[in-house]
């Protein structure tokens, strides 16, 4: 345990980061700094005012929520914004429904309200699966499930989530609302398709009868980043496969997509031996990067393992 | 910018900067360093406090975010001299030794059982898993937590 006033590093301060991050951290000599640069602070009273903040500071501006990526990106002066809009108040995004043949998330939702939200659980497991194993219960409480999106990090949990399931991210500008796939959500690391003026508002997860979903993960102690996970949601109709969706943590999945695990598993089947051939082509597929986690063969592995794992847990859930 | 925070039930007013850590509010400047500053990466939880009513990790939260709200921290924790059963659990129990640690264990230990008055050992392990004790090996920890949910009332005289 390091006591304040002891000297500390930087590679110390990474360790709440990603692998990638972590690396850009290194690579930046910079002393250590406690404290963010200077910013200027402004508290968004509704979705309208937090929108005109964002066009009024321009590019340069971020909106923090539970903040628990970005202060710490900021403390390292990995991000430096010059105005923060605090989005906390807006309890219109805080909260969870099912309508209208989908189960609607508010982006201010906390990772610990999603973990206790008993419709979440019973429609999509696959949430509560992968709540349990996000950061540690108090992170959790501060934590929200847009800020885990639009930070776009690749190791995190629900885009992999997000994505087996086929959730719609609707995100709203000045000029209206529009819905974008969170399969095309995710510009590439660290980047989305949500514009400088623009807020994701909320997920809505299309309900499907027959639907299973499962996450499975492994992480080298609690509260770490994945060194591999695997999401999979099935629809079955009888024996067969309707539909599938697999999405991947942390080993290098295009938007987090296993699709030719996908492709592989429509239409046929729901059987042992298909659900390991299908985790077979989504570690083939996947391009991992060897890090302390482990490597590249290992995370194979981890991928082919948890991908057939989610896919009998999603089946026996359907079923169910 | 100004804020005003009530904190322990005291409400106090000052002007900050909007990068101002909420920890080093509480700390540098109102002067309540039981609140501790560990790792400053939101992995230790040696800084957990309440913001309304909700254990988070101070050292990832902006002064600026508590203005209007109330903050807990463990001074208030004591009614004067009497310990709170969390705190007394520890002493009981050894769950301290270096004490670093200690006070965003018993925030989350109290918040714990004021939502579950009779956790599993399981549950408590849960709960305290996103805080860091290098000294303990947290048996104690979860002896002194159970003990304190043994005896809601504290230690008999």
């Amino acid at each position: 345990m390091l006591h304040p006033g002891e000297r500390r590093d930087n590679a110390r301060l990474t360790l709440c980061l990603t692998p990638l991050l972590r690396v850009a951290a290194a690579a930046w000599t910079i002393p250590f700094m406690q404290v963010p640069a200077q910013f200027e602070y402004e508290r968004a009273s509704s979705v309208e005012h937090a929108l005109a903040l964002l066009a009024k500071y321009g590019p340069e501006s971020r909106v923090i929520a539970g903040g628990h990526s970005l202060i710490p990106m900021m403390k390292l002066r990995l991000a430096r914004p010059e105005a923060l809009i605090d989005v906390n108040e807006l309890a219109e995004l805080a909260t969870i429904e099912a309508a209208g043949g989908e189960l609607r998330i508010g982006a201010l939702v906390r990772h610990a309200e999603l973990l206790a939200s008993e419709v979440a659980g019973e429609l999509f497991p696959i949430l509560h699966d992968a709540e349990r194993v996000i950061a540690d219960p108090i992170v959790r409480n501060r934590g929200t499930i847009g800020g885990s999106l639009c930070q776009a990090d690749p190791s995190e949990d629900l885009s992999a989530a997000f994505t087996a399931v086929r959730a719609i991210a609707v995100i709203r500008g000045e000029d209206g609302e529009r819905t974008v796939p969170v399969r095309d959500f995710f510009a590439g690391p660290y980047d989305t398709v949500v514009g400088p003026a623009e807020l994701l508002v909320e997920l809505r997860l299309p309900i499907r009868a027959g639907l299973g979903s499962a996450y499975t993960k492994v992480g080298r102690r609690a509260g770490d980043w994945a060194v591999a996970a695997a999401g999979a949601a099935l629809a079955l109709d009888g024996p067969n496969v309707t539909e599938a969706g697999i999405g991947l943590t942390a080993v290098g999945a295009p938007r987090f997509v296993a699709a030719e695990a996908e492709d592989f598993l429509r239409g046929g089947a729901a059987t042992p031996d298909r659900f390991e051939k299908a985790g077979v082509i989504a570690a083939e597929h996947c391009s991992p990067a060897a890090d302390q986690r482990g490597p590249v063969d290992y995370k194979r592995h981890l991928v082919a393992t948890l991908t057939t794992r989610a896919l009998h847990l999603a089946q026996a859930r359907a079923e169910g | 910018m100004e804020i005003t925070v009530t904190v322990n039930e005291e409400q106090y007013r000052r002007s900050i900067e909007p990068r101002l850590l909420l920890v080093h509010f509480l700390r540098d400047d109102l002067g309540l360093t039981g609140t501790h500053w560990g790792c400053d990466t939101s992995n230790c939880g040696a800084c957990v406090v309440w913001l309304d009513e909700v254990p988070v990790k101070s050292c990832t939260v902006l002064a600026a975010m508590a203005d209007g709200k109330r903050v807990r921290t463990v001074e208030d924790l004591a009614f004067g001299a009497a310990l709170d059963p969390v705190q007394q659990g520890f002493v009981q129990c050894h769950g301290i030794q270096c004490g670093f640690c200690t006070p965003g264990l018993l925030m989350t230990a109290r918040w714990l059982l004021d939502h579950n008055p009779d956790p599993a050992e399981g549950t408590i392990r849960e709960a305290i898993s996103g805080q860091l004790c290098r000294c303990t090996g947290y048996e104690n920890i979860v002896r002194s937590i159970r003990w304190a949910a043994e005896h809601p009332d504290g230690a008999t005289p």
